[in-house]
């Protein structure tokens, strides 16, 4: 490592350390992320660039494009609200109180996360369906599950639990006692306390945890397209609608709802990156 | 341990009570009805159909895959958190979210994404053609979706807990010293060793397991791109039930292994007091 | 002997030392005092080659080592955290200097029993075997220093040593390394923001505030002359009576007429003396001396004459 002269036009980027290895590991790393992930993603918005505009519009803002959008964001918005709230229950219920089986809940809860999606699917329309496990209890009530955008949001509350859970779980352990006693103290009483003092510092680590599961919901596509019934206009998702467009050879179709889906997506998730960052520098945390 | 600011007891017992029950019908309940259906019929249809030539050929594929792909990240998440956290260097947190964009893409644009660049009528299909190279409908674009898809996983890992640990004892090997890789082979790596695992079994089941972005650039040729997960599908298509949760219970299964490894690994973290998550 | 030549380091915008002069004599012992931010732990990392000045020397023995790498300057540096290797032994620890070494490794046998030496050296004998996190914070402390001593530094570096003990702990502690120092006769530097660790250890102090070198003198020439208002306030406790005089406390004496009239807004003991606290007639400023516990304690709302023994008064710096 030779030190002051000799690399002055690398210092003035990054500063100088003793420790090695910074050229090779980031050029490895910024190589093999432009080589796999930016180059490749690029070509989607380089290639809807080179589409006209009447070609964009006509498959990516179809009506049946349309509906699989709204039906996409739609399911993956109720999804995670479902998860925000229930998420928020395991994650209290794990970190605040003792009880039996604790242990194993705590791991099971990243089940999602290590079983294959197809997996999830199948066996969540085997659940589902009429005549499946829970299906036939439900069907003789009227209730239909699979096939319907009910069984799209059940499966992508399956997919998106663990964002939640994991997001606020670190946050509600770090929480120290102390603020809770203070507010007892004050003469706050258990809900006011929560909803006053509690909530107000998990918030930020919820909607976090919203926006992953929702991210993932949009998009997700393995644990949906067994229970969703594929119905054009009406369970048709929009992965599914590429999916579609691409076994037809229309790579412009597939590019374009590809771009609207991903285009969408980041605008939701850079306002909820604005929103946190603005919770942030208000209780500079 | 009792606190002063909690719950009644029976308040608790309604909450667990909702979580548990929440739990075991969106996450239990699916796992059970697998392994149940995949043993409806007994185990002779169950070993049957795991055993059949292509089950056989798709797991082989499965294994092929994750080989390939789960070493590449490794290298690539190793690097990557050396930089980022032994570092400061302007750019450092967009680099970190752009570790993390495949996050955000659905699979199936990820599978696309290949398709546009190496597919038939792509920008370097006329060339690939020319060459006979085949990438889409072949096992190097599996490997390349996969790749693409578990990007961020080691990464992702190995970040945080190399950021909390500091470069103070990195500093001290070189003092002392020890050459950069001396000083990374015998001070970085065991402080990271169990991180890197943990995220190395992430990687491997997200490798295993993946569906959207390898179905959109495998074709579903039989006996020769059909992975795992692709092979569940085709058999459950084909109304073949049981043969699908068949092979379907050996992914379900796999996830157990990562869940239990995962597990245990998080009480040896505990166990040696380094703090996690 | 080591100098540093008209050093300076900025980080971005924020300018940690401004031209650093400094020279340490072999067997030297001297602490870098001063408050946070004041480039301090900078100048010693720089010393130590673990961080890169922007101009200036730094000399080892006339050798300029400023194109010399940490492993290659041969100092031991013992970090304020004390960054051990918490998956080795203690015995691991100390020895890993010698392990890594590429040329001149010594054989196995040797290295262990010049680890085991060292921590006797470091009355830790017999605890070779434990890890890091089964060691209290004073015997980790001392182990970071037998891992240092193992590459038989030119130069002994300490960032904080005692930061992070409890007051006892931090006192046995001192006065062992303060013997240590003298038995081993090893040059050593080291860096603290508690004056009177500087002022118990060191041969001599350096005072610094802002990246700047206020002062460089004994202990005792640090406290009882001190050159800038700056230091006068940071070493020991001091009064600024009107007129820019700087007084200690214990440099105060009562008197019967003239001097200056103060209102005793409280007393309480301190040791052997009685601590007053009170304002001068006709200013806010507030003053604190001692009065001996031998006499009366003076009463709440009197007025007392004062007149300071040995004061200094400070000009308008030069800049």
């Amino acid at each position: 490592m030779t030190a002051s002269s000799a690399a002055g036009a690398r210092r003035r980027w990054r500063q100088p350390s003793v420790l090695p290895g910074f050229g090779l590991t980031f050029g490895l790393s910024l190589g093999w992320l432009t080589l796999i992930v930016l180059i490749p993603l690029a070509t989607i918005f380089l290639k809807s660039a080179g589409m006209g505009w009447d070609q964009f519009v006509a498959v990516g803002l179809s009506d049946r494009a349309l509906a699989a959008y709204r039906l996409s964001f739609g399911t993956a918005a109720a999804a995670g609200l479902v998860n925000a709230l229930f998420g928020l229950l395991v994650a209290w219920v794990l970190v605040r109180y003792t009880f039996p089986g604790q242990k194993i809940i705590g791991a099971i809860v990243d089940l999602p996360f290590a079983l294959p999606t197809a997996v999830a699917g199948i066996a969540l329309t085997a659940l589902y369906s009429p005549n499946g496990w829970v299906g036939r209890f439900l069907d003789p009530l009227g209730i239909k599950v699979a096939f319907t955008p009910i069984g799209i949001t059940v499966a992508l509350v399956f997919i998106g639990l663990p964002f939640v859970v994991r997001s606020v779980e670190p946050v509600l352990a770090d929480l120290g006692n102390d603020v809770e006693e203070a507010a007892a103290t004050l003469g706050a009483t258990r809900l006011q306390t929560f909803s006053r003092v509690i909530f107000p510092a998990i918030a930020p680590a919820l909607l976090t945890g919203f926006a992953l599961a929702f991210a993932r919901g949009v998009g997700e596509y393995g644990s949906v397209i067994f229970i969703s019934g594929n119905m054009p206009g009406r369970t048709e998702i929009a992965p599914l609608l590429i999916v579609t467009q691409l076994e037809q050879y229309n790579y412009d179709g597939a590019t374009a709802i590809a771009t609207v889906m991903m285009l969408v997506s980041f605008a939701i998730l850079l306002a909820l990156n604005v929103v946190q960052a603005a919770g942030r520098h208000r209780y500079g945390a | 341990m009792r606190r002063s600011t909690t719950e009644s007891r029976a308040l608790q017992i309604i909450l667990i009570a909702v979580a548990l029950l929440f739990l075991a019908f969106f996450l239990a309940l699916p796992l059970v009805a697998v392994f149940g259906e995949a043993l409806k019929a007994g185990f002779g249809p169950f070993l049957d159909a795991v055993t059949a030539p292509d089950a056989l050929s798709a797991i082989k594929l499965t294994l092929l895959i994750a080989a390939i792909s789960v070493p590449l990240n490794v290298v690539f998440g190793v690097a990557a958190s050396w930089a980022i956290t032994k570092f400061k260097f302007p750019g450092k947190s967009l680099l970190i979210s752009l570790i993390d964009l495949p996050f955000s893409v659905s699979p199936v644009v990820s599978g696309l994404i290949f398709v546009l660049l190496f597919g038939a009528n792509g920008w370097f299909g006329t060339w690939l053609a020319e060459h006979d190279l085949k990438i889409i409908f072949a096992v190097p674009g599996i490997v390349l979706a996969t790749v693409f898809i578990t990007f961020p996983f080691v990464a992702r890992e190995l970040i945080p807990l190399m950021m909390e640990q500091g470069k103070d004892e990195e500093e001290a090997a070189i003092s002392l010293g020890a050459t950069g890789w001396q000083t990374f082979r015998h001070v970085t790596l065991p402080n990271i060793r169990w991180g890197l695992l943990y995220g190395v079994l992430l990687c491997n089941a997200r490798a295993m397991g993946e569906f959207g972005a390898v179905s959109v650039v495998s074709g579903h040729i039989r006996g020769e791109t059909n992975t795992m997960p692709l092979h569940v599908e085709i058999l459950y298509n084909e109304y073949d039930f049981v043969g699908a949760f068949a092979v379907a219970s050996l992914l379900a299964g796999l996830a157990l292994v990562t869940l239990v490894a995962k597990t245990v690994l998080e009480w040896r973290f505990n166990l040696h007091g380094s703090a996690r998550h | 002997m080591i100098r540093v030549q008209n050093v300076t380091k900025t980080f971005g915008d924020f300018a940690a030392l401004h031209g650093i002069d400094l020279e340490i004599k072999p067997g030297e012992f001297v602490a870098l005092l001063g408050p946070s931010g004041s480039g301090k732990t900078t100048l010693l990392r720089i010393i130590a080659g673990l961080e890169f000045q922007d101009g200036g020397e730094v000399l080892f023995d006339g050798e300029d080592v400023s194109s010399r790498s940490v492993g290659e300057r041969q100092v031991g540096f013992v970090f304020q955290q004390y960054a051990l290797f918490k998956h080795m032994t203690v015995a691991e620890n100390v020895a890993f200097g010698l392990s890594v070494r590429r040329k001149g490794r010594p054989p196995k046998a040797d290295i262990r029993a010049r680890a085991e030496e060292l921590l006797r050296l470091v009355q830790l004998d017999g605890l070779g075997k434990r890890y890091p996190g089964q060691l209290s914070g004073g015997q980790r402390q001392r182990v970071a220093l037998a891992r240092a001593l193992a590459i038989e530094p030119r130069l002994l570096l300490l960032d904080e040593p005692f930061g992070a003990l409890d007051a006892k702990v931090r006192k046995d502690l001192r006065r062992w390394l303060r013997g240590l120092h003298e038995t081993m006769g090893l040059t050593s530097i080291f860096v603290t923001h508690d004056q009177e660790e500087a002022l118990e250890l060191a041969d001599r102090i350096v005072v610094m505030d802002h990246g700047r070198i206020e002062q460089v003198g004994t202990p005792e020439q640090v406290y009882m002359e001190p050159a800038s208002p700056f230091v006068s306030n940071f070493v020991g406790e001091t009064n600024q009576l009107p007129g820019g005089i700087h007084v200690r406390p214990h440099d105060i004496d009562l008197v019967a007429s003239g001097g200056i009239p103060v209102v005793v807004d409280n007393v309480f003991r301190r040791g052997g003396s009685w601590r007053v606290e009170g304002r001068i007639e006709g200013h806010d400023r507030v003053v604190e001396f001692d009065v001996n516990a031998a006499s009366p304690a003076p009463t709440l709302g009197d007025t007392v004459r004062i007149q300071p023994l040995r004061e200094r008064q400070f000009h308008k710096r030069r800049l």
